[in-house]
């Protein structure tokens, strides 16, 4: 099915009168109706303009996708700011498909002339990759779609007056100020709102706004010739200026200073194998690390082996409803539908409506993550066609590929708190927030260490803990999970950046996870006297 | 000045001087601040990508990206857009001024730059610049072709698996402001690098190259590498982790000594927060810390460095020499720091960084003096050691002792009485720099490693590998 310009005037004007759809899985919270304005009007006829003159020069299927994006960042230390930016960026990426060969091209000049120009060095650009090919790329079917979609929030976080914005920072640092021995302090915001348009030859137009924030804090404390800081984990979220309110970090600061200060006495821990219990808090990088990412299912096939790595999760043959990736309590879940996650929309971009599915159920692998292109290398395997609508590219001008939703871990069925698993605890070792990561090229050997450390003996916590990182070998690791946190216990994590591919590309996750114990753990000393 | 006619092409398209001018005046000239610093990043990247011996992706695209810096009193903050139309960029001046009046005062802040005068450095090259997409297929494809020649020659078995990047830019840096600088200077880049697996999936080598001139990179020599080491690793054995002398090609040594860089910041040193404070107070200036033969210098003019001659500030780039004989002989103090210290600045900024970055703001990095010996020769001096191609995911475990962890990857071999014996398993390491710089027993020829940080080949004592990895 092609489109053509009557087609985009008409889902102009269906947005204007306030038309939406909405895929499964977004009923719970209805989107905000979206008015087209003028310039998404504009944008949806110049897509136009780039797909004919793709199809013109030869491509058999092509996607226009235009971005309108603003970002804004402050960050403060102690009684001053350190930076204050607002960014825009706009501009138009034409992927053309000649052959079974892929091109992609972009340009801000978003005149005619400039995105025929355009189309035109995307096929150009095709045309160069087919004298390579030996597998030509199949798209696995969607139905066209039209229609628009908002981040629900309350308040605009970019509207929002700077002032108010600074305010609330120098409140937080000041509040940390206070406490004694407090010696450095940084706060800081980041709001993004995202305007996409995606026009495909096949005919789907669609516009989506993505509005998302995220805070930051940290606190450095010293005494007796030592330093030490202590950053609070403040998740990035889909939601807008009631977020960062909600988070009350004036209100916070103080407790999570007082950190940094009990850092300066924690006794540096015995090296050796413990029970480690993580707070969701830390345990969502992990899960991030050694399940999402070797999940992916490019990774799987070596597409990305010159750069992030591949993954021991292959080939899927051998690893489709036969690898046990962990006990039968852990159920892993893919899910572009979940509220206030940052992986949150409607459609990725190439139109595939958000899906929620298992990747791992009851311990076992069921599924990776997939694009269009990706569905038929494993459809037989997995008895799924469709395109699980993990494409996404990061701005207008970078091309669309296979990025991570939010994956996350689901709790369990019984009402298990954190508590709970201290008291369950003998001799252990909990962690809570991010420190450092590292994990191999294949996903197996990880390290992760933490901000704060706590010694669990005899079911109770008895004190702090410093140079601490866990190094474990993923399988191993999983499967050494005992005991998970139940609902309400579960918290979302997630990151504004993580990086894939190449050239690289920042994509936003969250993962939700409860606190999870994991047995005789390897726990290595990272202090180092020099 | 039209925008419109810089886009209209394939190959490099970034705005010429006079452009750069007209378009920095016009800007400045909507401006209402005490002070106005303009920058424009005007550019052009075109990159192929290719995995399972065929281009995956390939792009091309063009961008310029203006950003206004306004100061009001003791106020700043700054607005960025990449349209270029009149009323975007009157707009993106006023939401410069509108955010720094609301700003606080930053007692911090140092006057924007006047005239400067800078070193002449050629690293623009239209090779690079003029690039083409099927060159970069056939480039592509000849990396390719030439990495399974020789895994047929090496009678090895089904396919090689051949996966790589190759990416140019060619782009204008543009620095103006109200006090009336205005520097303008072009320059290219060019990365290729490309990773060999095995059939089996038990061997993977690597190989890569970065210039300034797209005429230095040869993909035949890159796919062979990659290929070579690929055979050779196959089947690795494991080796008990500990500590072990280890053979670092340029590559893996630029990973760890790269993070010298980072911690050079003064101000992070007097506050206490890196490996040069001194516990209790004060720096390790002066101090002896490192074997006699380690030097780290930076200078954008050197050869094999061809960094930019100034900052984002505008800040000239020159000579500095960080760590010579092992003794730190100096800390980099941006501006602001330098003033309150009564020092020279050594590096534009315009205010102290918390987290004690180095901000080399000048393309390039710090580079560690190398000797003359060749990356054979430090190998065939070695009685028992692990070589080590370049390395994943390195982290900071500790700032203070610049305790790494990470792992080794795409090439790890057991070299015995001065060969190569076999391939190992890989290994995760966690290593302080400030000790490994201290455990050196060779140091090799310098080349233009990956990172653009020119680093040499070394060998060195107690390198401690704590885990091994299945991964290959």
């Amino acid at each position: 099915m092609s489109t053509n310009r009557r087609d985009f005037v008409r889902a102009g004007a269906a947005a204007a009168a306030g038309a939406l759809l909405l895929p499964r899985g977004l009923g719970a919270q209805p989107a905000k109706r979206l008015i087209a304005t003028p310039t998404e009007i504009f944008e949806g006829e110049i897509a136009l303009e780039a797909l004919n003159a793709a199809r013109d020069a030869g491509a058999q299927y092509a996607d226009a996708r235009v971005g309108r994006y603003r970002r804004q960042a402050l960050n403060t230390r102690e009684r001053q700011i350190t930076s204050v930016s607002d960014a825009e960026s706009y501009g138009i990426g034409v992927r053309a498909l000649v052959d079974g060969s892929w091109g992609f091209a972009s340009t801000a000049t978003m005149t005619k002339d400039a995105v025929v120009q355009c189309a035109r060095t995307a096929v150009r650009l095709a045309r160069a990759a087919r004298t390579t090919q030996r597998r030509p790329v199949e798209l696995a079917p969607v139905a066209p779609v039209k229609g628009t979609w908002i981040t629900p929030i309350v308040k605009d976080p970019i509207e929002v007056p700077i002032e108010e914005k600074v305010a609330l920072l120098f409140a937080t640092n000041e509040a940390a100020l206070k406490v004694p021995k407090i010696r450095f302090c940084t706060s800081g915001l980041q709001l993004l709102r995202e305007v996409k348009t995606l026009a495909t030859t096949e005919g789907t137009l669609i516009t989506q706004t993505f509005i998302r924030s995220e805070a930051s804090f940290s606190a450095t404390a010293a005494g007796d010739g030592l330093v030490e800081t202590f950053s609070e984990e403040l998740p990035p979220r889909s939601e807008g200026w009631e977020y960062i309110e909600s988070l009350d970090m004036p209100a916070h600061a103080a407790e999570w200073a007082q950190v940094a200060v009990e850092k300066l006495s924690a006794r540096t821990v015995d090296a050796g194998r413990y029970d480690l219990i993580l707070q969701p808090t830390n345990l969502w990088l992990t899960i991030h690390e050694s399940i999402g990412h070797p999940t992916e299912l490019d990774r799987a096939m070596g597409f990305e082996a010159n750069f992030a790595g591949t993954s021991f999760v292959s080939p899927p043959e051998k690893m489709i409803n036969k690898l046990k990736y962990g006990p039968s309590l852990m159920n892993i879940q893919g899910d572009r539908t979940q509220e206030h996650s940052v992986g949150l929309c409607a459609w990725d971009d190439e139109g595939v409506p958000a899906d929620k599915w298992l990747i791992i159920d009851k311990g076992m692998f069921k599924e990776y993550q997939t694009t269009r292109e990706q569905a038929a290398w494993v459809s037989k395997l997995s008895g799924t066609k469709r395109s699980h609508g993990c494409s996404y590219a990061d701005s207008w001008d970078t091309v669309q590929f296979q990025r991570m939703p939010n994956v996350s871990l689901l709790p369990a069925e019984k009402d298990v708190t954190l508590n709970d698993i201290v008291a369950a605890t003998d001799r252990g070792v909990m962690i809570r927030n991010r420190g450092s990561w590292s994990i191999d090229h294949q996903r197996y050997n990880f390290s992760f260490s933490g901000q704060a450390f706590y010694e669990v003996k005899g079911g109770k916590v008895v004190g702090m803990l410093k140079d601490v990182a866990y190094q474990a070998n993923t399988p191993v690791f999983w499967n050494s999970m005992d005991m998970i946190g139940g609902k309400s216990s579960y918290w979302l994590g997630g990151t504004f950046s993580d990086g894939k591919g190449e050239p690289p590309q920042s994509n936003s996750i969250s993962h939700g996870c409860p606190p999870a114990r994991f047995r005789n753990v390897n726990i290595v000393n990272t202090g180092r006297a020099v | 000045m039209s925008p419109k006619s810089l886009f209209d092409q394939a190959g490099a398209q970034f705005l010429s001087r006079e452009d750069a001018k007209a378009l920095t005046d016009k800007i400045l000239a909507f401006s209402k601040a005490d002070e106005t610093r303009v920058n424009v990043r005007s550019g052009w990247q075109g990159n192929t990508r290719f995995a399972g011996g065929q281009v995956t992706t390939s792009g091309n695209g063009s961008n310029t990206v203006v950003t206004v810096q306004s100061t009001i009193g003791r106020k700043r903050a700054s607005a960025t857009t990449n349209v270029l139309d009149t009323d975007s960029l009157r707009r993106t001046v006023e939401l410069a001024e509108r955010l720094a009046k609301l700003s606080p005062d930053d007692p911090e802040l140092m006057p924007e730059l006047g005239p400067q005068s800078y070193p002449e450095i050629k690293n623009y090259f239209d090779s690079t610049a003029n690039l083409t997409p099927e060159q970069g297929a056939a480039t592509a494809h000849k990396a390719i072709q030439t990495a399974e020649g020789v895994w047929k020659e090496s009678k090895g078995s089904g396919d090689l698996f051949m996966a790589g990047f190759l990416d140019a830019d060619a782009s204008a840096a543009v620095v103006a402001t109200s006090r009336g600088l205005f520097a303008y200077h072009r320059s290219s880049n060019v990365r290729m690098s490309n990773t060999a697996r095995t059939p089996d999936a038990t061997g993977s080598g690597w190989a890569a190259a970065n210039a300034r001139d797209f005429a230095m990179i040869d993909p035949v020599f890159l796919g062979r590498r990659a290929a070579m080491k690929a055979a050779l690793s196959r089947s690795p054995v494991a080796v008990e982790p500990g500590l072990y002398t280890v053979v670092l090609e340029p590559a893996a040594a630029a990973q760890l000594v790269g993070q010298i860089g980072g911690a050079l910041n003064a101000r992070a040193a007097e506050e206490g927060r890196n490996a040069f404070s001194q516990r209790g107070g004060g720096t390790k200036l002066g101090q002896k810390l490192f074997d006699d033969r380690v030097s780290f210098y930076s200078d954008p003019s050197d050869p094999d460095i061809l960094g930019d001659p100034f900052d984002g500030g505008g800040f000239p780039g020159s000579r500095h020499v960080w760590i010579e004989g092992g003794v730190l002989k100096e800390l980099q103090y941006d501006r602001f720091w330098a003033q309150k210290k009564g020092v020279a600045p050594t590096t534009g900024g315009g205010g102290g960084r918390f987290g004690g970055g180095g901000g080399f703001g000048f393309g390039g990095g710090v580079r560690m003096v190398g000797g003359t010996k060749s990356l054979d020769d430090l190998i065939a001096g070695t009685t028992r050691g692990i070589l080590c191609t370049h390395f994943f995911y390195t982290n900071v475990l500790d700032p203070r002792s610049m305790m790494l962890t990470g792992l080794t990857r795409d090439g790890t071999f057991l070299i015995e009485q001065g060969k190569i014996v076999r391939p190992v398993k890989n290994f995760r390491f966690n290593q302080s720099i400030m000790q490994m710089l201290n455990n050196i027993e060779e140091i090799g020829k310098s080349d233009r490693a990956e990172s653009g940080s020119p680093a040499p080949p070394m060998r060195v004592r107690d390198f401690t590998f704590a885990s091994l990895s299945d991964a290959v």
